[in-house]
């Protein structure tokens, strides 16, 4: 595991955030998926912090993704489409939300746990649904485009689109990143270990994981944000509890715990689901179980967890 | 007022037994090994499955078939329990989560794949279906047939569990599994025979709920919450906390969806989120 001071930028890194740069040149015709693939990308990045860091298993992880979806269409709609303002006004509100779920959901563990942030999702979808006037209820918040993201329209090949994204992600990845190599992000590692043992030594448990829990709402509601500016729509989707699903399978396949899971999760679940589920999405669902039945038997770590056995098995 | 009232409490209940055949092996497993089965619906929806092949393509009487779905949930948990679930009881939940999840999926595809996404149905016969007339009241009789049907398993369940030496090795494995262990009980023998009853329970609830609430393949995921609620409330390894719950639960929701239908499955949720933060392990949960 990387200590507190191992923060220095690998080659391997630096090599993969330029690769990101690839589609633009080589899949130009692909940059709506890339967009998408760097939405969840993000997405799973934040329920890394609080599952693969602070160890807090969550089932309805998409109420922060909804809040923020709602929030910046809502704002699209009714005030002003400037993009980047609404972007941050949905984070913060997400966090609020998250800051108050916070309060309950670190005094649980175990089934309680995975009970009550599927019951919170699940309360949130339904409020979604009933509160038609606000958000469209099955309809959906449609009637509001984002023209432009600072002077460069969003185009219908999605250029524009992934830029954004991409850039989102890359930012949030780099606070992610700091915090996690910080004092903070390592007693956060400590909790996860053992819960009672870590206030002995100083770090406050449950103010700890409710900062964790803050932060990983922002970014998950910054994620939803951005897939409202760049699809122009906001669907009851965005909470329901198969988003809460997928992207947990997404972050368990990459491999939790690992900063750049996430990421690879969604690089490959999105653009194999693209390729697969073109038919019919029930049988997509199919080679998705299977892959999680594998996953746990036989690459408990994830691909990356696998990946670097194998890597210290060669050396 | 009075009648719908009635009205409500008595589909109520039979809804509530319903939910409880559903959730009572869940929930004594969940007890006994601590192992997370989100696939437990699935069970259930195998059993539905083998009722409604039973009856439409090979014509078999209604009530000839619910057998036969105890057996088919029965050996599917036996099955999946042998091959995968065992090597996962020291594994974290998340672990447990993931790979039953992932046998949901699996089911959900699977089912849609051979019998298409509609609605099934499996007609119970004719004398089941009449409704009978008491006073101004008028009366469900399939749903009178699940009270009973539901009562007497009830009974039976907790006969075999009081009573019987092996039921006395299941509540001993609830309580303190390593102390069983300690004392030579075969807590995994216990275990595997439970999880197959449970499971067979599962099966022929899942084949008598085709009736009340349809069965297509999301059956898997639908109620799977309504479950995890039933188990999660009653506490676990409580066969008296999940019959109280899911009587609860049923009649919450027939009135909710009488009363209030503007709610929707909120109230259910609410319900599910308050009574959890007040009492983390469940109205009569131990540990």
């Amino acid at each position: 595991m990387a200590s507190v001071s191992d923060t220095r930028w690998r080659p391997l890194e630096i090599a993969f955030w330029l690769c990101t740069l690839l589609p633009f040149a080589l899949a130009p015709n692909y940059l709506s998926l890339a967009s998408q693939v760097a939405i969840t990308a993000l997405f799973a990045l934040s329920l890394d912090l609080i599952l693969g860091y602070a160890g807090i298993v969550s089932l309805g992880h998409a109420a922060f993704f909804g809040m923020g979806a709602y929030t910046a269409g809502l704002i699209a709609k009714h005030y002003w489409t400037e993009p980047i303002s609404a972007l941050l006004i949905a984070g913060f509100i997400s966090g609020v939300l998250g800051y108050a779920l916070s309060h309950v959901i670190v005094r649980f563990r175990h089934l309680a746990l995975i009970m009550l942030t599927m019951g919170f999702g699940l309360l949130l979808a339904e409020a979604a649904n009933s509160a038609h006037d606000l958000t469209g209820g099955a309809d959906g918040l449609q009637g509001f485009r984002v023209p432009d993201v600072l002077g460069f329209k969003f185009d219908m090949f999605g250029r524009t689109a992934y830029a954004y994204s991409l850039a989102v992600l890359f930012v949030c990845f780099l606070v992610c990143r700091r915090i996690i190599h910080s004092p903070f992000g390592l007693a956060l590692r400590g909790i996860r270990e053992n819960a009672t043992r870590m206030p002995a030594i100083g770090a406050p448990s449950l103010s700890h994981l409710r900062k964790a829990y803050t932060m990983a709402a922002v970014f998950a509601g910054l994620a939803g944000a951005a897939l409202t500016h760049t699809t122009s729509t906001v669907s009851l989707d965005v909470l329901s509890f198969g988003r809460s699903a997928d992207v947990l399978v997404i972050l368990i396949l990459g491999g939790a715990g690992r900063l750049y899971g996430g990421i690879i999760g969604a690089v490959i679940y999105m653009v194999a689901r693209d390729q697969f589920s073109g038919v019919n999405p029930q049988y997509w669902y199919f080679w998705i179980g299977l892959l999680l039945v594998a996953v746990v038997m036989f690459l408990p770590n994830g691909i990356l967890g696998g990946l670097s056995a194998l890597h210290k098995k060669r050396q | 007022m009075l009648s719908s009232a009635v009205g409500v409490l008595f589909d109520g209940f039979a809804y509530g037994m319903l939910l409880f055949l559903l959730s009572v092996g869940l929930s004594v497993t969940l007890g006994m090994m601590n192992f997370v089965n989100l696939a437990h619906c699935s069970f259930a929806m195998v059993g539905g499955y083998a009722t409604v092949t039973l009856v439409n393509r090979f014509g078999w009487p209604f009530l000839a078939t619910l057998p036969m779905a105890f057996v088919a949930g029965a050996v599917i948990s036996l099955a999946l329990e042998r091959t995968l679930f065992k090597r996962l009881y020291r594994a974290t939940d998340l672990d447990q989560c993931l790979l039953t999840i992932g046998i949901v999926f699996i089911s959900i595809a699977a089912f849609a794949w051979f019998y298409t996404t509609e609605q099934q149905s499996a007609r119970p016969p004719e004398w089941l279906r009449a409704s009978i007339q008491v006073g101004n009241l008028n009366f469900a009789g399939y749903r009178l047939f699940l009270i009973v049907f539901g009562l007497a398993t009830t009974f039976l369940l907790f006969f075999f569990i009081e009573k019987t030496r092996f039921g006395a090795q299941v509540r001993a494995a609830v309580d303190n599994q390593r102390m069983a262990r300690g004392l030579g009980l075969d807590v995994d023998r216990a275990f595997m025979l439970t999880f197959a009853l449970g499971g067979g329970l599962a099966g022929l609830g899942g084949a008598l709920a085709i009736e009340v609430v349809g069965l297509d393949p999301t059956f898997a995921l639908a109620y799977l919450v309504y479950v995890l609620i039933v188990v999660a409330v009653g506490g676990l390894g409580s066969i008296g906390g999940s019959f109280a719950a899911a009587v609860v639960l049923g009649i919450s929701d027939m009135a909710g969806k009488y009363y209030f239908p503007w709610l929707g499955a909120f109230l259910i949720y609410l319900v599910m989120v308050g009574l959890l933060m007040w009492r983390p392990l469940g109205l009569f949960g131990k540990r």
